[in-house]
């Protein structure tokens, strides 16, 4: 299970993870990894430990057991703030915007770091507000009148502000329209040219398909199936087995 | 009746003067409710507290503002002790866990301060003693000051919550603290700066009020159950509405005593209290809930 290029350490691996909701066990083992500035698609039903699998990763669950790795060292046990500030940034299912807050203030959330100079900070909100424009007019306007795709966008773009390696996006594309659909996926590639990391959960297969370079299919809790996107688009044999579509 | 036009006006200056007081104790107790989830029943002794050490510092230096500034930092840090030693510990709890803690803390510091201090009350001395005429009466300046200061430092908080970072990254923490952390805002210490702000401020109105009342071992009672009842009328968690809910209280209590004692007077609030908890129980000036 080694990626594209298996002499160089992943940015983010993912070893036999382990986790519980109470008493009921949700990941049994999941290994994963993904490359610097790679886009690694994870595909799977319902409730099969996806979104699961980013929350472990982003410190919010810790695991009972495995281990999680980002550039080499462990980081299974650190509280999520500072994953955030080492270079991870969450785009949750549900969006979780700073519904009160301001864009702007949405944004800050994740810009106002030690270490970010004036100049930097402008930049950066400057290059977000360049990808949205809709999200530069509505700068002043708190983030719980945006509409689902500038939320969004708003979730994206907040992330964006931590100037992460890796973006875990957990179905960004979730009840959208396919003019936003379109948007998220432009936007998935802006990421991408930037070097920027994602591992994408999403339900759209096709898209999936098209914007991973390679894709994991979970099933109850273990990864059944690891290729290259470029060969499922090919094979939907593997597609159909697991995911029924 | 005929109550003359004068004593009116009069209690209006006393109400306004009382409630600004009260916001300030309140706004500390909204701060700490509205972003941790935790009700603090030890914010009342933060107060008494407060008052005793700007008496001891008082008498030190002998500068009032001097034992301002330094019986809110003192009562600022020990209310971040008491935060990371009692109830980072509950974090996640049942709220009734949180809420026989701060209990708890509460009688602690109440007879702590009794050992310490004995029961004679202490005074503190007004920075000032002048006095302007209202009316027939000899009105002190300081109970004006002391209304004035308490609406700065409000609005200080208020700037602070509005622009800093610290202020939006309270805000986002009290909106959601999974996704604030997630953002990197570091949620432990967010929490733990607000609950040492809020004690900062109890502190604070203790040294302003310490002049008008006496300070003694039991002063933060009355003083905490008054904050309550304006922290449930304003709204739970609103600071606005806390501030708004405690001048309106103050008010009604100071023209009720136009009729009966001001002890009687103090029936009011529960009244209020009562109407609120019956037909508005959000609060009387929380937004009208979606």
């Amino acid at each position: 299970m080694s990626p594209g290029d298996a002499a160089v350490q992943p940015l983010v691996k993912v070893d036999d993870i382990h986790t519980y909701y109470g008493k009921s066990h949700i990941l049994h083992g999941v290994s994963l990894e993904v490359g610097k500035g790679e886009v690694v698609g994870l595909l799977g039903r319902n409730g099969v430990g996806k979104s699961t699998t980013l929350k472990a990763i982003m410190g919010l669950i810790h695991p009972s057991q495995g281990k999680v790795l980002f550039e080499g060292q462990s980081i299974t046990h650190l509280p999520a703030h500072r994953l955030a500030r080492l270079g991870i940034g969450y785009v949750p299912e549900d969006r979780r915007i700073f519904r009160l807050l301001s864009v702007t203030e949405n944004l800050r959330t994740g810009l106002d770091r030690h270490g970010v100079s004036k100049a930097r900070k402008t930049e950066l909100l400057d290059k977000v507000y360049g990808y949205f424009p809709v999200l530069a007019e509505r700068r002043n306007q708190a983030g719980g009148t945006l509409s689902g795709g500038e939320q969004q966008m708003l979730a994206i773009g907040r992330a964006m502000m931590l100037e992460p390696k890796i973006i875990l996006l957990d179905e960004p594309t979730e009840g959208l329209m396919p003019r936003m659909v379109a948007e998220i996926q432009r936007i998935i590639d802006v990421l991408h040219r930037e070097e920027v990391a994602v591992l994408l959960v999403e339900q759209n297969v096709p898209l999936t398909l098209e914007t991973s370079q390679r894709i994991y299919i979970v099933e109850k809790g273990v990864v059944r199936h690891h290729g290259m996107a470029s060969e499922l688009r090919v094979n939907d044999a593997v597609i159909h087995q697991y995911l029924g579509v | 009746m005929g109550i003359p036009i004068e004593q009116i006006l009069i209690q209006t200056v006393n109400g306004v003067v009382t409630g600004m007081i009260l916001a300030l104790v309140a706004s500390g107790l909204t701060l700490i409710f509205g972003i941790m989830d935790v009700v603090n029943f030890a914010h009342g002794e933060l107060f008494m507290l407060g008052a005793y050490v700007g008496v001891i510092i008082l008498a030190a230096t002998g500068d009032f503002w001097i034992a301002l500034v330094a019986a809110t930092l003192v009562i600022a840090l020990l209310g971040a002790a008491i935060y990371l030693t009692t109830l980072r510990p509950l974090l996640g709890r049942d709220p009734l866990y949180t809420i026989l803690a701060t209990f708890g803390i509460s009688l602690v510091l109440q007879n702590y301060a009794l050992w310490q201090f004995g029961p004679v009350a202490r005074k503190i001395e007004e920075p000032f003693t002048g006095q302007f005429t209202l009316f027939y009466l000899a009105y002190p300046w300081y109970r004006v000051v002391i209304a004035l200061l308490s609406a700065a430092i409000i609005g200080a908080l208020w700037l602070f919550l509005k622009f800093g970072t610290w202020g939006i990254w309270i805000r986002a923490t009290m909106q959601d603290r999974v996704m604030a952390q997630a953002m990197g805002i570091p949620v432990p210490w967010v929490l733990t700066a607000v609950f040492a702000i809020g004690a900062g401020m109890a502190a604070a109105s203790g040294v302003l009020f310490g002049p008008l009342v006496g300070v003694n071992h039991a002063m933060g009672v009355d003083w905490v159950l008054k904050a309550f009842i304006v922290v449930v009328v304003g709204g739970m968690g609103n600071l606005a509405g806390s501030i708004a809910a405690a001048i309106f209280i103050s008010l009604l209590e100071a023209y009720a005593s136009l009729w009966v004692s001001p002890a009687q007077a103090v029936i009011v609030s529960f009244i209020v209290l009562i109407l609120t908890l019956l037909f508005r129980p959000t609060g009387l000036f929380a937004p009208t809930p979606r």
